[in-house]
């Protein structure tokens, strides 16, 4: 297991450091927007962003900002501060800490910048709603809500038309606020550059196909901040292209993201963002790489409904038909998709006590995977911010079982032998 | 060859040596603050008591929440892989346990070979587990040894509804105050430990024959509690607490 510091250099993706400095120079931008007569938008990790990059307005993600409280370790600090103000414990961990947050400035970037106006989308769930309440009257600035229907199996004509004129409302409070017309040339091209920075992550994420894979599960974690903050803008599409030829040069060299790949695994909801290298370091003593994650690719996973000559029309049901916003059945077809796609042999699902809409149908999930393709599956209880509610050697010991079940299975690499 | 099994409970550490499949003799002592010095004690104790050497071992496998603090062990294994070994020793037609130990319940799923199918544990909680059952003695004021012929006593159980340990307890306190006889207060709690472990075992899907490990096994009452619930019948080994470190000492063989 002990590796030399020249290996591990090898080992370490080097993009990583063009990724900082972006997000670096993003943050300065959003921060430094009211010198620079700019605005700011807020807006959820799933909401059509878009319109807003087609405008020039800064989209800002306070879950994003979840994320590096999470990642920093300043999660609990945050969530007890809430729950001071009077929040439930029960309440979303990136919720309470981006409440609590903006009333202090504190975390690990000093808050985020004020915004002039809040974009909420509920696809990704229902608390984002009241949060998004909350907010806009602190800040006392306007709240636009982009309402998806529930699509339990199918996008049906009504929820066509409903979400098709929400775009419309959409773009009438960007104009209203910002005092001028949209330019829709601009907008078809900022629609070319999103579709084209998916198509990208997504093939960044599919180079885990390759065995020893050379990124894991916690290398996309990292990755994702470009797709989600900065989706639609060229920057995007340059960094994932730089990202994608690092790991095709990886494939061809064969160095893998873990020193020893014996077992591959899928990952299931958020990470668990403070215990992220603990995470991968129990992994990786096992021989276990977690090679690809439901969460990641929920950036990319609606892609085929997009059409990006008509991209204003077609996002509307792309952003309806997203991973947290369909049925059960049809997340379990995903998850088999994956599982057979990257040919992993466990299937681990983070149990997220903030994220319920994530979190609700994973049993049913994990049953039907079981059923259908026979893969070991792990449940860790865990919450993506709240340290308060991770114990480390419950977690432990379960992870140990898991992976000794799936080591007396022995096979590694479960589709090898059968392809002959 | 003859192996020996260190399992480190968080209330009891437990030692085992086994020979070609016959168990030479086990250990228990109550592990304190010091997991580290409680491995070192159990199997020191267990040798002298045998009157057997170090040197007459040949492997040793320690389990249990504190298995990586016993540093002459020659490997670690889970206790779902320790009582899955050892259940099969005792019983090789076994095909679910359920473990209940001081601070952990679970249930493990076995297949026709005795190896883990699939298992599940207790969330971040202590509610149905043997460390429930110390907190209830305590408010009860009676041995937790006598729980279990107490509550066979019991016509009418009492309703203990809380999840939470802490809230038990004054519920206890209150069902006191309120002049409940103990021995239906007492058969409450086991029902209420029963109905919390089943939900959970229910997940694994229980198939007979059915083995009960861990500490608690020696609780007839959650036995009985368990078995009603369940509507299956469950077998209680004179093992049960020391199964885990059998059945590491049968891993330790495997080495």
């Amino acid at each position: 297991m002990s590796e030399t510091n020249l290996e591990k250099d090898k080992r370490k993706i080097k993009s990583e450091k063009k990724m900082r400095d972006i997000m670096t120079a993003y943050y300065i931008d959003a921060k430094t927007a009211r010198q620079n007569n700019k605005k700011v938008a807020w807006i959820t990790s799933g909401g059509p962003v878009e319109p807003l990059i087609a405008m020039d307005i800064i989209p800002v993600y306070p879950e994003n900002h979840g994320a590096m409280i999470g990642a920093s370790k300043m999660g609990v600090d945050l969530c007890e501060k809430a729950e001071t103000m009077g929040y439930s414990n029960d309440l979303c961990s990136y919720a309470r800490s981006d409440i609590s947050c903006a009333t202090v400035n504190g975390g690990p970037i000093g808050g985020l910048p004020e915004p002039d106006m809040l974009v909420c989308c509920n696809n990704i769930c229902g608390t984002v709603l009241k949060w998004y309440e909350v907010q806009a009257r602190y800040f006392n600035v306007p709240l636009f809500i982009f309402d998806t229907p529930f699509c339990h199996t199918e996008y049906t004509k009504e929820a066509k038309r409903y979400v098709e004129r929400q775009i419309n409302e959409y773009i009438l409070f960007l104009e209203n606020i910002c005092g001028r017309k949209m330019d829709q040339d601009h907008m078809k091209e900022v629609g070319k550059t999103s579709f084209e920075g998916q198509k990208l992550w997504q093939e960044v994420l599919d180079t885990a196909i390759n065995k020893p894979s050379p990124l894991t599960a916690f290398d996309a974690f990292f990755h994702l901040a470009l797709i989600v903050t900065l989706r639609g803008t060229q920057q995007t599409i340059d960094y994932y292209r730089g990202l994608l030829g690092e790991m095709k040069e990886r494939v061809q060299a064969g160095i893998g993201a873990i020193p020893q790949e014996k077992y591959r695994l899928l990952w299931d909801n958020l990470p668990i963002w403070y215990r992220m290298k603990w995470l991968s370091q129990k992994f990786a003593e096992h021989n276990a790489c977690l090679v690809a994650d439901t969460y990641t690719s929920a950036w990319c996973g609606s892609m085929k409904y997009i059409d990006d000559s008509k991209f204003l029309d077609s996002m509307a049901e792309a952003y309806s038909r997203i991973y947290l916003n369909i049925g059960v059945d049809e997340m379990a077809k995903m998850v088999i998709e994956m599982i057979d796609k990257y040919d992993v042999d466990g299937f681990v699902l983070h149990s997220n006590r903030s994220c319920k809409p994530y979190s609700f149908g994973q049993l049913d999930i994990q049953r039907i995977v079981e059923k259908e393709r026979g893969i070991p599956c792990l449940m860790i209880e865990a919450d993506m911010v709240d340290e308060r509610s991770f114990s480390e050697s419950q977690i432990s010991t379960r992870i140990d079982a898991f992976m000794e079940i799936i080591k007396e299975r022995k096979t590694p690499y479960r589709g090898r032998e059968a392809k002959g | 060859m003859r192996t020996a099994g260190i399992d480190i409970g968080s209330i009891t550490a437990k030692a085992a040596i086994v020979e070609d499949g016959g168990i030479l003799g086990t250990k228990i002592i109550f592990t304190g603050y010091n997991a580290e010095a409680a491995g070192v004690k159990v199997y020191e104790d267990l040798l002298s008591e045998s009157g057997m050497d170090t040197s007459s071992i040949a492997k040793i496998v320690s389990t249990g929440y504190g298995r990586n603090s016993v540093k002459f062990a020659d490997k670690t294994f889970t206790e779902i892989m320790a009582h899955a070994a050892g259940a099969y020793l005792l019983n090789p037609k076994i095909r679910t346990i359920i473990d209940i130990g001081g601070q952990d319940s679970k249930a493990i799923a076995l297949d026709e070979k005795g190896k883990v199918r699939n298992f599940v544990m207790n969330d971040k909680c202590a509610a149905g587990t043997g460390r429930f059952l110390e907190v209830m003695a305590r408010a009860l004021e009676v041995n937790l040894d006598e729980f279990g012929a107490m509550s066979l006593q019991s016509k009418l159980p009492s309703k203990i509804s809380s999840l939470c340990t802490v809230f038990a307890e004054s519920e206890v306190i209150s069902l006191i105050a309120r002049g409940e006889k103990r021995p239906d207060i007492i058969a409450g709690i086991h029902e209420s430990i029963a109905a919390r472990v089943s939900s959970m075992i229910a997940r694994v899907g229980v198939a007979e024959p059915v083995m009960i490990t861990g500490g608690v096994a020696r609780n007839a009452g959650v036995v009985d509690a368990l078995e009603r619930k369940l509507g299956v019948k469950i077998a209680v080994s004179s093992y049960a607490q020391v199964n885990g470190a059998i059945g590491a000492a049968v891993l330790a063989s495997t080495l």
